[in-house]
């Protein structure tokens, strides 16, 4: 392994997954107040499941979150879905390669997924007929994947072990 | 590292099928969606499915308004009261005079033959969250089809329109706000009583009336009401002021820029109102009506045949 502290994690737990999500689409549903620059909370974590754990969190759960969210922003159905399948698939794809780099090459990945993400998400309503909304739509996935390295050392707390056990 | 051995057999399709098989549905859906509207009930599934999530995401920033008006000084709070009263008692002389002038526009409606004007019902809503669509302007109320919420109602705060409802789910309900793209409303100058339709002019968060006449009397300044002749809105409901006007000597139209009146993007309470009765009628009535008139018409005949 190219980073040195890597140590050998704890299983899973569903319920971590299931928590992780629900805190990310309560992240999206506060009310901030330029849209455009927050990141996409739920695609981050996404992304996160699927490049740890790509048997257990797929394309079909991107899709089903991803409906979820154009339902509660009153958004044409599917937008979300497409973008976050496509963020899934390129996540498992790239997941067995992202995890040789330390964390900040791997955050610039992550920039690359989320960008895609977005440029989907873009395409979907240009095509929709709606108006370019401005560059700074792109700022939010840069946004997102500067979070990238807090949000692996938040999200892999409940897999690490304490110093003592370790020792053993 | 957690990538456990795989399994040999029984690792369902590859990743590339299932990516292929969820991109098709979705494109699917955007096309049923944006072409058809089938989906609507599964959209209000959905979002019921999304409420909770809402109302945990907004607990915190209630809370903090809770805990702020907690802290607010003595001062403060007698500066506020002292306001108020002087509000009320503004509003007080206005609403003497507006029941005087209620009455005679009343008298003056029978006089001239017009149909009356019917008293709007308003139910109050609060704001839950804005959507997360740099592309459109919308928000969600706490008021859905269960508190008898209609599509199509006016949404009002103390200041003046701020759009209208345009999905009803069973707990919540979509209100497209004035600036939206997609959004219109007929509005009329006080002034001298010029009817324009104002248009969204999205981003910007201004409207916009876009095919003046070039010459049509319109000023900085020009406070707009809607007209009330769409049916929808109520009249009398102030709208927007205008601010500036583009006359270009080569083209025929005008357009004026024109700044919203309320709080679109703040303020936490709105009014839905309700103005069912103000529409036109449907079209069975129509034809009742004009089966009145071919029986008129077939009595008239038979007065010259008995002539």
């Amino acid at each position: 392994m190219l980073h040195a502290r890597s140590q050998i994690l704890l299983p899973v737990r569903a319920s971590t997954i299931v928590a992780s999500f629900a805190l990310a689409l309560f992240l999206n549903f506060l009310p901030w107040a330029d849209m455009r620059a927050v990141p996409d909370f739920v695609a981050l974590v996404l992304a996160f499941w699927c490049v740890r754990q790509p048997r257990l969190v797929g394309i079909g759960i991107g899709w089903t979150i991803g409906l979820l969210t154009d339902a509660g922003n009153g958004v044409l159905l599917g937008q979300h879905a497409l973008a976050y399948s496509l963020l899934a698939f390129l996540a498992i794809w790239l997941s067995r390669r992202i995890l040789w780099f330390g964390p900040g090459l791997q955050a610039l990945h992550v920039a690359l997924m989320l960008l895609v993400a977005q440029a989907a998400a873009l395409l979907v309503r240009l095509a929709a007929g709606d108006p370019f909304p401005g560059w700074p739509v792109f700022v939010g996935p840069l946004a997102g994947a500067l979070l990238w390295p807090a949000l692996t050392w938040f999200l892999l707390l409940p897999q690490r072990r304490s110093e003592r056990e370790q020792a053993i | 590292m957690d990538h456990t051995p795989p399994p040999f057999f029984k690792r369902g399709p590859a990743p590339l099928v299932r990516l292929f098989f969820f991109a098709s549905l979705s494109l699917a859906l955007l096309v049923i969606d944006a072409r058809f509207r089938y989906v609507e009930g599964l959209r209000s599934w959905l979002a019921l499915a999304a409420y909770p999530l809402h109302r945990v995401a907004t607990a915190p920033v209630d809370l903090a308004a809770r805990v702020g008006e907690y802290f607010s000084t003595q001062a403060q709070l007698v500066a506020d009261n002292e306001q108020l009263r002087a509000k009320a008692l503004a509003y007080a002389q206005d609403a003497q005079r507006y029941q005087a002038a209620q009455a005679e526009a009343e008298q003056l409606r029978r006089l001239i033959g017009a149909v009356e004007r019917l008293a709007v019902l308003a139910t109050p809503a609060e704001v839950l969250y804005v959507g997360r669509d740099p592309y459109s302007h919308k928000l969600f109320i706490d008021r859905g089809a269960v508190q008898g919420v209609r599509p199509g109602s006016p949404v009002a705060d103390e200041e003046g329109v701020i759009g209208q409802v345009t999905r009803v789910h069973p707990l919540v309900s979509e209100v497209t706000l004035l600036t939206d793209r997609d959004h219109a409303v007929p509005v009329q100058v006080v002034r001298n009583g010029l009817r324009a339709v104002a248009f969204g002019g999205g981003a910007s968060g201004m409207l916009e009336l876009r095919f003046m006449s070039a010459v049509s009397d319109i000023q900085n300044g020009d406070r707009l009401v809607t007209s009330g002749i769409d049916g929808t809105y109520p009249a009398g409901l102030p709208v927007a002021n205008v601010v500036r006007i583009e006359r270009d000597a080569e083209q025929a139209f005008a357009r004026a820029l024109c700044q919203p009146v309320a709080g679109i993007d703040r303020g936490r309470y709105v009014l839905i109102l309700a103005n069912e009765s103000a529409r036109p009628p449907l079209p069975q009535s129509a034809g009742k009506e004009r089966r009145g008139e071919n029986s008129r018409r077939a009595r008239a005949k038979e007065a010259d045949a008995a002539r």
